[in-house]
C-alpha cells in the first residue's frame, strides 16, 4: 500500500503522473489547473524518473507535442481547462484518427468564451460527443474525489494503451482545487525501450530498423473507401469499449424510487442530498457515471424499470441529461437540475429540485 | 572492332551514381518541375550517407509534401497543419539520441505554424527544419502564401499582391536567424546541379548539428511551383532566379558552433 498524503486534486494528478511512469508532460498555464505543471516543475522528475516536462507556447502546441510523443510509444499527457481544451480539439481529433494513446486532463471552468475561472461541468458535450471534427470518441473518466484524480492517471494510461485511444480525465475546478487525503500509488519505472517495443512495436515511430517496414503515424487517407474502412475499424473499437469499459457507482439505489444521476463534484453534492432526502423519508438513490464515455446506458435502462423518475444534476444547462433520457427511453420522466456559469449547487437546493420533480413529475 | 554490348557496360565497377535506398520506388505525386522531388532525394541521400536511417524520424506537414512519408523509407509522423515543430520538439526530447527533422512548406511554416516554428527555434530544440519556400499554396491550388512576393498573382491575389490588401511578404528565415536558440540558418535552392550540391551540404550540416546539441538548424530552400506559378519548369527556374532570389537572397544567415546559452550571452550584450 502506498503512502498517505494530503493534497489538492491538481497536485494529485502531477504526483500520480510521476509515479505511474509517465514519460512526458506538455502544458500551458490556465486557471484552475496550473498547479499540475507547477507541481511537476518543482519536483524536477527529469532528474529522477527521466520524465520530460515542458511548458509549451500554447495549448495548440501542447496537444501536438502529445501527438509527437505518443507517436513514439511514450506515455505522454497534457492538462488544461475548458478554453484551452477548445484549442486542443483539432489535435485530439488527429490523435483519435491516428489512434494514439495519451492522457488529457480537463479541469473544467465555466463558459462559454473566457467565461469564469470557477468550476463547471459544461464541457460534457465537448468531451463525449466528439468536440473536434469527424466521428471519434475519447475514453472519459470523471473523478469525484482527489483519490480518484490520483487513480485515474494510471487507469487513463492503461485504457489508452489497451485500445490505442486518447483518454481524458473530465474533472472540474472543485476537484482540482480541493484538498483531501490520498493514498498514492507505489512508483513504477518508465517503460524501457524493450518494453515500448513489446507494447507499441508494431506502430510506434522509434526509427526504422532493417527487420520491419517503416512506421507512419497519420490520420490521412486520400482514398475515401480506405478512410471508410478506417472509420469502420474505429467504430468497432468504440463498440468494444462500450461493452468492456463502462464504470459507474451506485449509492442507495436498491430500494430507490427516485434517482439522481450525477458525475464528478455534482455526484458528491447529490450523495449528501440523498442522505437529506432519506432523513425526510424520500427513497432517493444516486447513480454516478465514472466513465461518461462509455456511458452506463445499460444500467440506467435497467433502473428505469425500477424507479419512478430520474433527475440529472449537472453544473451545466443540461448536457448529460440527454444521455439519461436516451437510457430511460421514455419509460419514466427524466429531468435536469443545474447551476452553471461557475456556480456550485448546494445539497439542499438539489433536494428542493428533487422534491419539485417528484411533485410535478417533470 | 567488336560491338559493345550494353550488358558489358552495366557492371558494378562502372556505376558512378545510383538512387539512394532511402528513397522508395513509389511514384511521386509532385508536378513536373516541382522542387520537392530533388529536395526529397538529397534529404534521403544525407540520411544514407550519415547512416542514420534507423535513428531518423521525419515529421511531414500539411501541404504538397504531406505524403513525404511515401517517398523516404524512414519512420514518419504526419502533423496537423503548421504543428510539425511541436511534434518534433516532443519526439526529440523523448528520444534525444534520434535525428528528428520537420519538412514544411511556406504556408505550413510561415503562416499557420508561425508560433510553433518560432518557439521551437527559440527553445533551441536540437532538430533540423527543412523549409521549402515556393511563395504559394500548392496543394490547395495556388493561393497566396505569407511569402508570396509583392505584385505576384495567385488564386487569392488575382490582381497581384498589394500591401494594403494583403500585407507584406514575410522573411521568416531572417526572423528565425535573430533567435539565440538557432545554431544554423541558411537559404539554399536546387535549380542547378551546383545549387543542389550546396543545398545537400547544408542539409547534411543540419543533421550533423544534432550530434553537437547546439540548437536548431534551419534550412530554407527557395523553390518553384510551376503549376501554381503557371509557368513551365524552365521558366519557373528563371522566374525564381530573377524575382525570388532578389527578395530571398541565398546564403548562410547564421552559422554558429556556440551552444544556445553562449549565444544568449552574446544576444544580451
Amino acid at each position: 500500500m502506498g503512502e498517505l498524503k494530503l493534497m489538492k486534486g491538481n497536485e494529485a494528478i502531477a504526483e500520480a503522473a510521476m509515479r505511474c511512469g509517465c514519460d512526458g508532460y506538455f502544458g500551458y498555464p490556465i486557471t484552475p489547473q496550473s498547479e499540475i505543471m507547477e507541481t511537476l516543475m518543482l519536483a524536477k522528475p527529469w532528474e529522477t524518473t527521466g520524465m520530460v516536462v515542458l511548458q509549451a507556447e500554447s495549448e495548440v502546441a501542447s496537444i501536438n507535442m502529445l501527438y509527437g510523443g505518443a507517436s513514439c510509444g511514450k506515455k505522454v499527457m497534457t492538462s488544461s481547462s475548458s478554453p484551452g481544451i477548445s484549442l486542443m480539439l483539432e489535435g485530439i481529433s488527429y490523435l483519435a484518427g491516428a489512434e494514439l494513446p495519451c492522457l488529457i486532463v480537463n479541469v473544467v471552468r465555466g463558459g462559454p468564451g473566457l467565461g469564469t475561472i470557477q468550476p463547471s461541468q459544461a464541457d460534457y458535450f465537448q468531451t463525449t460527443k466528439g468536440g473536434g471534427h469527424g466521428d471519434y470518441q475519447v475514453i472519459a473518466l470523471a473523478p469525484a474525489s482527489v483519490q480518484e484524480m490520483n487513480d485515474f492517471v494510471g487507469l487513463g494510461f492503461d485504457l489508452a494503451f489497451k485500445y490505442r485511444i486518447p483518454s481524458l480525465i473530465l474533472t472540474d475546478g472543485v476537484i482540482g482545487q480541493m484538498m483531501e487525503k490520498v493514498i498514492v500509488a507505489e512508483s513504477k519505472p518508465r517503460w524501457t525501450d524493450a518494453e515500448i517495443k513489446k507494447i507499441s512495436g508494431t506502430w510506434a515511430t522509434t526509427g526504422k530498423t532493417k527487420d520491419r517496414e517503416r512506421h507512419v503515424i497519420t490520420s490521412l487517407n486520400l482514398e475515401s473507401e480506405k478512410q471508410e474502412i478506417h472509420n469502420h475499424h474505429l467504430q468497432a473499437k468504440y463498440r468494444e469499449i462500450e461493452v468492456n469499459e463502462v464504470r459507474f457507482e451506485e449509492f442507495q439505489t436498491k430500494d430507490a424510487e427516485y434517482l439522481y444521476v450525477a458525475y464528478g463534484s455534482s455526484a458528491r453534492i447529490c450523495q449528501k442530498s440523498v442522505q437529506l432526502a432519506r432523513a425526510k423519508g424520500i427513497k432517493v438513490g444516486l447513480l454516478r457515471p465514472i466513465t461518461v464515455w462509455p456511458y452506463p446506458t445499460v444500467r440506467l435502462s435497467e433502473l428505469a424499470n425500477q424507479v419512478k423518475g430520474m433527475l440529472a444534476v449537472e453544473m451545466s444547462a443540461g448536457q448529460m441529461v440527454y444521455d439519461v433520457r436516451l437510457a430511460a427511453n421514455g419509460k419514466i420522466p427524466v429531468s435536469h437540475f443545474g447551476r452553471y456559469g461557475g456556480v456550485i449547487p448546494s445539497p439542499d437546493e438539489v433536494l428542493v429540485a428533487m422534491e419539485k420533480f417528484i411533485k410535478e413529475g417533470k | 572492332m567488336a560491338a559493345i554490348e550494353i550488358k558489358d557496360i552495366i557492371k558494378k565497377e562502372n556505376l558512378v551514381y545510383g538512387k539512394t535506398k532511402i528513397l522508395t520506388d513509389n511514384i511521386m505525386h509532385y508536378c513536373p518541375g516541382c522542387s520537392h522531388g530533388v529536395i526529397h532525394k538529397i534529404v534521403a541521400e544525407v540520411i544514407e550517407e550519415l547512416g542514420i536511417q534507423e535513428k531518423t524520424i521525419g515529421v511531414s506537414p500539411v501541404g504538397c509534401s504531406v505524403l513525404a512519408y511515401n517517398y523516404l523509407d524512414i519512420d514518419w509522423q504526419q502533423a496537423a497543419h503548421g504543428r510539425a515543430p511541436a511534434l518534433a520538439t516532443a519526439t526529440k526530447r523523448l528520444l534525444p539520441d534520434h535525428y528528428v527533422f520537420t519538412y514544411q512548406g511556406d504556408g505550413d511554416l510561415a503562416s499557420i505554424g508561425t508560433a510553433e516554428i518560432l518557439h521551437a527555434c527559440n527553445r533551441g530544440e536540437n532538430i533540423t527544419v527543412i523549409f521549402v519556400n515556393n511563395a504559394i499554396y500548392g496543394m490547395t491550388g495556388g493561393q497566396m502564401a505569407p511569402t508570396t512576393l509583392m505584385g505576384m498573382a495567385t488564386a487569392t491575389s488575382p490582381y497581384g499582391r498589394e500591401a494594403a490588401l494583403h500585407g507584406y511578404p514575410l522573411k521568416i528565415t531572417e526572423l528565425i536567424a535573430q533567435l539565440p536558440g538557432v545554431a544554423y540558418v541558411t537559404r539554399q535552392s536546387v535549380q542547378t546541379p551546383a545549387a543542389v550540391r550546396k543545398a545537400k551540404k547544408a542539409i547534411k550540416k543540419g543533421f550533423e548539428n544534432q550530434d553537437k546539441k547546439i540548437g536548431t538548424s534551419f534550412i530554407e530552400i527557395v523553390s518553384t511551383c510551376s503549376s501554381g506559378w503557371k509557368l513551365s519548369p524552365v521558366d519557373s527556374n528563371r522566374w525564381m532566379e530573377e524575382h525570388m532570389f532578389k527578395f530571398y537572397p541565398l546564403g548562410d544567415l547564421k552559422d554558429s558552433e556556440r551552444n544556445s546559452e553562449e549565444e544568449y550571452k552574446k544576444y544580451i550584450e
